[in-house]
C-alpha cells in the first residue's frame, strides 16, 4: 500500500517538474543547441567522406611540402570534433546544469510533499 | 582486421623470453586488480556499474580503453603503412562518432537507465518485448565484435611470440577467453573498468613513445615524414592521396559512404560503450567521461598517423614483405623495433616486447568489456525481467550474470577456434552497422519522440538487426570472391560489403512504421517522466554508498 502511494507521489513530482517553466526552458535550450550542431557536424563529416570519393583532384592538391588538402581536411575533422566537444561542455556547464540542478531540487521537494 | 597472419620468422629466444615475461606481468597485474575489485562486489549496482562511483576522468580512460581495440592499434597503423592516406579514414569516422554519443546519448542514458541499454527503453515501453529485443541485439553485436577480437588475438599473440602451430594459436584463444571470463565473473564492472584504465594508460604511453621516436628521425617535420613514406612506398604522391584502398568505382564509392555512415552512427549504439556511462555518479561526470574519451581517442588516432607513415617510411612494405604478409598488423611492432635501434639492438628488443605486451593488454581489456555487456544484458534483461518476471533477488541476479559471462565466454572460444582460418575481418564493421541500424534508432526515438511505442522499438531493433546481418550474408564479404569468408561458392546478390546505407535508414523507417501500425499506445505521463529524468537527473540513481 505504502509503495503504491510512493509511486503516485513520484508521478506527481515528475508532472510538477514537467509543468515548470524552467523545465520547458531547459528543453528548449538543449534542443536549440544539439539539433543545429548535430546537423552541422554530420554535414561536415559527410562532406569529407564525399570529397574522398568524388573530389579527388581537389583533395590531392598540395598545400605545403607533401601536405595536401586531403590530409588537412582530415585533420580539420579532429579539430572540429575537439572544438565541438569543448563548446558543448562549456554550454552545458553554464546553461543546462544550473537549470537541471534547480529542477532536480524541485523534484525532491515535490516528492516529499 | 587481424587475420591470416604469418609469424615473425626470426623471433630470437632472448626476445621471446622478454616478451613472455612482459605478457606474464600484464596477466599478473590484471588478475591482482580483479581479485582486489571482487571484494567490493556486493550489490547489482556494484557488479553491473562499479558502484557508479568512478570519476569522469577515470571513466574517460576506461571508455578509451574499452573502445581502442587491437584492430585500431595494429590495424589502422598497418592500413596506413600499406595504403597510405586511405588507411587513416576509418579513424576519422571512429572519432567523429563520439559527438553523437556526447550530444545525444551519454548524459540522457546515464540519467534514465540503470544497468543496460534496454533499461532506458523499458522505462516507458512494455518490459518483455523490448527487453528481449534489446538483449538480442546486444548479444549479437557483442558476439560479432568479440569473435573478431579473439580470432585476432590468436593470430596476433602467435605472431608476437613466434608461434606457428595452429594448436598453440587455439591455446592462445582459450587463454584469452579464460582470462576474460575471470575478469568479468570475479571482478565485475569494477575489475573490468580498472583493467581498461590500466590498458589505456599503457597504450597511450607506448604510442607516445614510438611516435616521439619516429618524429625524432624526421626532425619533427611532418612533411619530411610524409615525403619519405611516399618515396619508400613505391607509390609516390598517390600514397598520400585518397583512392588506394576505397572507392575504385561507383560501387566502391557507395560502399565507402556506407561504411562512413555505420562508423559515425554505430559508436553511440554499441552496448559495451553504453553501459560504461552507468559507472559514474551523475550526468555531468558522464559528459566529462566522453570529453576525456574524445581527447584520448583523438590524440591516439593522430599518433597512428605517425606510426603508419613512419612504418611506410622505415620498413619494407612491398608485396612480399613481412608487413604486407600480415596485412599490416605487424607494422607497429616492427616499427618499434626499428626506432628502438634495430633488430640486433637491446633497445629494439625491449621496445618490440613492450609494444607486443601493450597489444596483448589491449585485447584483454576490450574482450572483457564485451563479455560484461552481454552477460549484464542476459542476466538483467532476459533472466530477471523476462524469465523470472522480476521475482528474484540481487544475489541470484549477480549469480546469473556470472554464469552468463562463463557461457558467453565459452561460446566465443568455441566459435573463434574454427573461425581462425576464415576471413572474418568484416565482423567489426558489421557490429558497428548493427549498432547503428538496430540500437541507435530505438534509443533516439525513445528519448525524443513522444509517440514512439513498443511496436516501434521492437520493429526498429529486429528490423535493423536482421537487415544488416542478412545483407552481409548475401554480400561479397561472405561469398563470391577469392577474399570472401566462404570461397568456392557464390550466393552474393547485394553488391556492397557494408550494409549501413540501406540498413540504417531501414531501422529508422521501421521504427516509424511500427509505431503507427502497432496497436499499443504509450502513456504521455511516462514520456514526460522520462524526459524530466533524462534532462534533469531527477530520480536517477546516484553513486552507491558503502
Amino acid at each position: 500500500m505504502s509503495e503504491e502511494t510512493g509511486h503516485e507521489r513520484e508521478a506527481r513530482a515528475y508532472e510538477a517538474v514537467h509543468e515548470a517553466r524552467d523545465f520547458q526552458e531547459l528543453k528548449r535550450r538543449y534542443k536549440n543547441f544539439v539539433v543545429p550542431w548535430t546537423v552541422a557536424f554530420m554535414v561536415w563529416y559527410l562532406a569529407y567522406v564525399a570529397c574522398n570519393n568524388w573530389a579527388r583532384d581537389f583533395m590531392s592538391h598540395q598545400v605545403v611540402g607533401h601536405i595536401n588538402v586531403a590530409l588537412i581536411f582530415g585533420l580539420l575533422q579532429f579539430v572540429s570534433t575537439f572544438a565541438i566537444a569543448a563548446i558543448y561542455g562549456r554550454f552545458a556547464n553554464r546553461k543546462l546544469d544550473p537549470l537541471a540542478s534547480g529542477l532536480n531540487a524541485k523534484y525532491k521537494r515535490e516528492r516529499r510533499r | 582486421m587481424t587475420t591470416l597472419l604469418v609469424p615473425l620468422a626470426d623471433a630470437e629466444p632472448g626476445n621471446q623470453a622478454l616478451t613472455i615475461s612482459l605478457f606474464t606481468a600484464v596477466v599478473a597485474v590484471t588478475l591482482y586488480i580483479t581479485w582486489w575489485a571482487s571484494r567490493q562486489n556486493k550489490t547489482t549496482a556494484d557488479y553491473y556499474a562499479g558502484g557508479r562511483s568512478f570519476s569522469g576522468a577515470q571513466n574517460g580512460l576506461a571508455v578509451a580503453g574499452d573502445y581502442m581495440s587491437a584492430a585500431s592499434f595494429l590495424g589502422i597503423s598497418g592500413q596506413i603503412a600499406l595504403y597510405g592516406y586511405d588507411g587513416f579514414l576509418y579513424s576519422i569516422g571512429f572519432l567523429v562518432a563520439w559527438l553523437v554519443a556526447l550530444l545525444l546519448v551519454a548524459e540522457l542514458l546515464r540519467n534514465s537507465g540503470r544497468f543496460t541499454m534496454a533499461d532506458q527503453l523499458a522505462f516507458r515501453m512494455k518490459q518483455r518485448p523490448v527487453r528481449t529485443a534489446a538483449a538480442s541485439s546486444t548479444i549479437v553485436v557483442s558476439i560479432f565484435y568479440l569473435l573478431a577480437q579473439m580470432v585476432g588475438a590468436g593470430s596476433l599473440v602467435g605472431l608476437l611470440l613466434g608461434v606457428k602451430s595452429e594448436g598453440l594459436k587455439a591455446g592462445v584463444i582459450v587463454l584469452v577467453g579464460a582470462l576474460m571470463i575471470v575478469y568479468v565473473t570475479i571482478g565485475g564492472m569494477k575489475g573490468t573498468t580498472w583493467v581498461q584504465i590500466v590498458k589505456a594508460v599503457l597504450l597511450m604511453t607506448g604510442t607516445v613513445l614510438i611516435t616521439f621516436l619516429v618524429l625524432l628521425k624526421f626532425d619533427f617535420n611532418p612533411s619530411k615524414l610524409l615525403g619519405a613514406a611516399a618515396a619508400n612506398s613505391g607509390k609516390g604522391e598517390a600514397f598520400l592521396q585518397p583512392g588506394l584502398l576505397y572507392g575504385k568505382d561507383l560501387t566502391g564509392q557507395i560502399d565507402f559512404l556506407s561504411l562512413g555512415l555505420a562508423l559515425v552512427l554505430g559508436t553511440a549504439g554499441l552496448p559495451h560503450i553504453l553501459i560504461r556511462f552507468y559507472t559514474v555518479p551523475d550526468s555531468r561526470s558522464a559528459r566529462r567521461s566522453v570529453q576525456w574519451a574524445i581527447g584520448l581517442i583523438g590524440s591516439f588516432y593522430l599518433m597512428t598517423l605517425a606510426l603508419g607513415f613512419g612504418a611506410a617510411a622505415l620498413l619494407d612494405t612491398s608485396k612480399d614483405s613481412a608487413v604486407a604478409a600480415s596485412k599490416g598488423n605487424t607494422a607497429s611492432v616492427l616499427l618499434a623495433e626499428v626506432v628502438g635501434g634495430g633488430p640486433d639492438s637491446i633497445g629494439g628488443a625491449i621496445l618490440l616486447a613492450l609494444i607486443a605486451a601493450v597489444a596483448f593488454a589491449t585485447i584483454l581489456a576490450v574482450v572483457a568489456g564485451l563479455t560484461l555487456a552481454s552477460a549484464s544484458s542476459f542476466a538483467h534483461d532476459l533472466y530477471v525481467n523476462v524469465i523470472a518476471k522480476g521475482k528474484t533477488t540481487e544475489k541470484t541476479e549477480i549469480r546469473v550474470a556470472r554464469f552468463a559471462a562463463i557461457g558467453i565466454g565459452a561460446v566465443a572460444i568455441g566459435l573463434a577456434i574454427p573461425a581462425q582460418k576464415l576471413n572474418i575481418a568484416f565482423l567489426v564493421a558489421l557490429a558497428f552497422a548493427v549498432a547503428a541500424s538496430a540500437n541507435l534508432p530505438a534509443l533516439l526515438f525513445n528519448l525524443f519522440w513522444r509517440r514512439f511505442n513498443t511496436s516501434g522499438a521492437v520493429w526498429s531493433i529486429y528490423g535493423g538487426l536482421t537487415s544488416a546481418v542478412v545483407l552481409v550474408i548475401f554480400s561479397p564479404v561472405v561469398s563470391g570472391q577469392s577474399t570472401s569468408m566462404i570461397t568456392g561458392a557464390d550466393f552474393a546478390w547485394f553488391p556492397l560489403s557494408n550494409p549501413g546505407i540501406v540498413s540504417i535508414p531501414l531501422g529508422f523507417l521501421l521504427g516509424v512504421l511500427g509505431t503507427y501500425l502497432g496497436k499499443d499506445k504509450t502513456s504521455a505521463a511516462r514520456y514526460n517522466e522520462l524526459s524530466v529524468r533524462a534532462l534533469t537527473g531527477a530520480g536517477a540513481e546516484g553513486a552507491a554508498k558503502h
